[in-house]
């Protein structure tokens, strides 16, 4: 790999940018391969990136059924924040953050991580003593975050309004360094920096089938023919139920559409992420000047990648009370990404009933903020063949013993 | 937009007027039962990407809950059926099989 540097601008600036590479190879499939991902999202990248990195463990394959980043890693509305309330979140989810803040160093590759501040705003009594709740608890597991008054609010979100009818800005619990960074880029930076570890990415290449002996895998079958493996990990988001159907057992997972929109560009206008939880919407300024906008998921079952209409309706009509100039934007493109929720809202890094197979799953609407953390503690766990002190608590029986992590009540939202 | 018949009041109720009740026809467990059948009735779910069965409830209609056929990957309805129904009807079954060749209700 050709590492990208000012020098190497300069030098291709030279030679009319004949010289570039090509970032990831696309190359044939081994018979064989010490482990297989399937998924080439940023979880899935990111865990043989760190299968190679932390554990030597290079002769790795990462299967795609579409392009790479082509799933909810190039869908989503880039928000990466760590300020959780149960200890096991915080800490996997402040684990990616601080991954990111180093992360376009590490992969030669620019991120754009943006740690430009996060605000989720208190607009209910319940929701400032819930935020107050969530400030003493990161104390204690190092996550810098504060609560902030009205008056600061208004500082740093000039275009707010705070005596809203219904729902008026009564604080916000902020997290300085939290912030966003590009989507693609971050599946991008890993799929590059796998296939110079030797690794191979195949895309368009859908898994069909896994086959297994003895309670143990043996290999996948694919649109290019049967794959062998010593290792499998299962990392397909939305897809996550039907995978589980080829290999044999049942999730506690469904799939719903999530959606989000952005508006025209506008000058820059809000230099933070501001989510309002109670109202169900949040948004930030993308580098283009669009206002990047997030909703709710659909409540039903769906893989259709578009979602309701009513719920962006529903996101808009709350989003103008707070920030009334949005009434006057146009709004540019919509979409939609297929979510995989677990019964407690938390996600599933964990071993299967299968000896050899292990899953990552359940990141639902927040996962693109774990992707370091998530891939550095799956590759333990499928290296070791038993969870790290990140994903121990995040193992699929939690389900069957009752030890759930329930942060759907705790921060009352996605994200 | 959904678009689901309420088989109780026969309207066509867009989705805006239901409310999503999650998978039907799972299997209720109760106290004495074991932790894994705790597990499957609460929370393991069969998420196909096709045909589906779930509950619905016409909260802003006659506020019944029935029972839909549908297709989770086109939004294709089947057919729908009121919630005391154990098992998916022999018509919609029909129905289905009609429009997916070869599709078996999973065991
Ligand atoms: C609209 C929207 C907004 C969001 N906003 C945020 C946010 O602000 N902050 C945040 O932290 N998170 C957010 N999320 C959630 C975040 O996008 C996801 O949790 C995260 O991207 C999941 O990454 P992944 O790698 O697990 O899945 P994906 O990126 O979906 O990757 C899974 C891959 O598996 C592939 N696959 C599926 N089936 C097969 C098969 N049979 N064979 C081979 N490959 C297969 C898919 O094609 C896909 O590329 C949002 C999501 C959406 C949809
Ligand atoms: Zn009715």
């Amino acid at each position: 790999m050709r590492r990208y540097s000012v020098f190497a601008i300069a030098r291709e600036a030279l030679r009319w940018h004949q010289g570039w590479e090509r970032a990831w190879a696309s190359p044939e499939p081994r018979a064989r391969y010490d482990a297989i991902i399937v998924g080439a999202g940023g979880h899935g990248l990111a865990t043989a990136y760190y299968l190679g990195k932390n554990h030597g463990i290079t002769n790795v394959a990462v299967i795609e059924k579409g392009w790479l980043g082509g799933g909810n890693t190039g869908r989503n509305t880039t928000i990466i924040r760590s300020n959780y309330l149960q200890d096991p979140s915080a800490a996997i989810y402040e684990k990616a953050r601080a991954l990111y803040e180093s992360l376009s160093q590490e992969l030669n590759y620019n991120v754009m991580f943006s740690p430009r501040g996060l605000l989720m705003l208190a607009q209910t009594h319940h929701e400032v003593r819930g935020y107050l709740r969530t400030v003493h608890a990161n104390a204690l597991q190092g996550v810098q975050t504060e609560f902030i008054g009205p008056d600061r609010v208004r500082q740093l979100v000039p275009i707010i309004r705070l005596d809203g009818p219904r729902y008026p800005v009564l604080g916000a619990l902020y997290q300085a360094r939290g912030g966003t960074a590009r989507h693609d880029a971050v599946a991008w930076g890993y799929a590059r920096a796998c296939s110079a570890m030797g690794m191979h990415i195949l895309q368009n290449c859908p898994v069909t089938g896994v086959r297994s002996e003895g309670g143990r895998v043996t290999g996948v079958d694919t649109a290019r023919g049967f794959i062998g493996c010593d290792k499998l990990g299962i990392v397909v988001a939305g897809h996550s139920g039907q995978l589980a159907e080829m290999a044999g057992f049942r999730l506690p997972v469904e799939a719903v559409a999530l959606q989000a929109l952005v508006s025209e560009p506008v000058k820059p206008c809000m230099d933070v992420v501001v989510m309002a939880n109670t109202v169900h919407g949040y948004m930030s300024q993308s580098d283009k000047g669009e206002m990047v906008i997030g909703g709710g998921t659909d409540g039903f079952n769906n893989f259709t990648q578009r979602g309701s209409h009513q719920h962006i309706e529903e996101t808009l009509r709350a989003l103008i009370e707070t920030f009334p100039m949005l009434s006057r934007l146009k709004m540019l493109r919509q979409w939609g990404g297929i979510v995989d929720m677990t019964g407690d809202r938390s996600p599933i890094i964990g071993k299967t009933p299968l000896g050899n197979c292990f899953i990552n799953c359940g990141w639902g609407t927040g996962g693109f903020k774990a992707i370091p953390g998530s891939g550095w503690a799956m590759a333990e766990l499928m290296a070791r063949g038993e969870p790290g002190p990140l994903a121990a608590a995040f193992s699929l029986d939690r389900f069957r013993e009752g030890r759930f992590i329930d942060e759907s009540v705790a921060a009352g939202v996605a994200h | 937009m959904l678009i689901l018949t309420c088989p109780y009041c026969g309207i066509a109720a867009e989705e805006t007027e239901l409310a999503p009740g999650g998978e039907a026809h799972l299997k209720r467990s109760g106290p004495g039962s074991s932790d894994q059948a705790f597990e499957d009735y609460l929370f393991a779910r069969t998420n196909p990407k096709g045909v589906h069965f779930e509950r619905w409830r016409h909260v802003y209609g006659c506020g019944r809950w029935f029972l839909a056929a549908r297709c989770t990957a086109t939004l294709e309805v089947f057919g729908t059926y009121p919630a005391q129904t154990p098992a998916p009807p022999e018509d919609i079954l029909q129905k289905i099989r009609a429009r997916r060749p070869g599709w078996e209700r999973p065991a």
